[in-house]
């Protein structure tokens, strides 16, 4: 099935969801509204064979609203044919709900998101930091997050 | 290697070497310096090679010892990022005195290119650094040279086992 087919289908289940496709160099990307994204996934995995989450991360667009994009790669092991889904997610009270239950391995990368982006994931069965220390303050992969830690003074420069 | 007989020992007869005690323990703690294996970053790669048949470590007494119960020296060797500290931490208190701490290359000395949040910026931050390498990462002679200057180092010591056993203190080198 060709990826406009697949399109068009989700955009028959899901028209109110759907909010921009854009297809670039063969590779076609959904943006969905966050709402639906657990009942999207489900239909891609179900319906289209999407059985392999290849990653799930975030995106921090700061300065435009809404500030984040969760980004889901999918990936059909039968046919080769890859997929991309994104939802924004606002600054405020960020949070979107967990595929875990669609595709195990969404388990770590959700607590990855939420680790470095501070990205919470609604429903997640065990949402702690996977790379931090545990006590970590802070989500260091937000564009607001001083590259050096919020202890020291920042880097200005070899000659300063 | 072999044993050097210091300019102070004398030879009573065959087989019977007068010597202080500091030179004997020096020479004995010297010459059979075991590393912990103990790895981080691509500096544990050179650290394998200087260990391997080309560079061999073993000629030189040093023998990579897999606890850090039987282990003399830590090698810091590659980055060192916050997370890995307690656990660093945990197996130096482990080795038994006395202990060397050598920290191998630029992120072992001073964080390196990671100067981030999450990278401890030069292992001295907790521990006490005997021997700096420099070099990203440091070639197996670079280690070896540190490794020697460490050797130095040991021979220079006055009286620390006689204060282990509780005779006298320590006496420190005039720099």
């Amino acid at each position: 099935m060709s990826d406009q087919a697949i399109v068009e289908k989700l955009k028959a289940k899901f028209s109110s969801e759907v909010l921009n496709v854009v297809e670039f160099r063969g590779e076609t990307t959904v943006t969905v509204n966050k709402e639906q994204i657990v009942e999207i996934c489900t239909f891609m995995r179900d319906k289209f064979g999407f059985n392999l989450l290849c990653d799930l991360c975030g995106v921090d667009y700061m300065g435009t609203s809404p500030r984040f994009m969760v980004v889901y790669n999918l990936y059909n092991i039968a046919t080769k044919k890859r997929i991309r889904i994104k939802a924004p997610v606002e600054e405020k009270n960020a949070n979107i709900d967990t595929v875990s239950t669609v595709w195990g391995t969404a388990n770590w990368h959700e607590r990855e998101c939420w680790d470095l982006m501070g990205i919470k994931f609604n429903n997640h069965p065990d949402l702690r930091r996977i790379l931090m220390p545990a006590d970590w303050e802070g989500h260091p992969l937000r564009k607001d997050y001083p590259v050096q830690g919020p202890d020291r003074e920042p880097y200005q420069g070899r000659l300063s | 290697m072999g044993i050097e007989q210091p300019a102070a020992s004398k030879t009573l007869g065959s087989g019977f070497v007068t010597t202080s005690l500091d030179k004997l323990v020096n020479w004995s703690r010297a010459s059979s310096m075991w590393p912990l294996t103990f790895g981080l970053a691509c500096c544990a790669i050179e650290m394998m090679a200087t260990g391997a048949a080309r560079f061999d470590l073993d000629r030189m007494g040093i023998l990579f010892r897999a606890s850090p119960r039987q282990a003399d020296v830590i090698i810091i060797a590659g980055t060192v990022t916050k997370k890995m500290v307690p656990v660093i931490q945990t197996v130096y208190e482990q080795m038994p005195e006395p202990r060397y701490v050598i920290a191998m290359g630029a992120c072992a000395s001073s964080g390196g290119i990671f100067d981030t949040y999450s990278t401890v910026q030069g292992v001295d931050e907790f521990l006490p650094v005997d021997v700096y390498i420099p070099g990203c990462p440091p070639r197996p002679e670079g280690l070896l040279y540190g490794l020697m200057k460490l050797q130095d180092k040991i021979r220079a010591e006055r009286n620390t086992f006689g204060a282990a056993i509780g005779v006298g203190d320590v006496i420190q080198n005039k720099a």
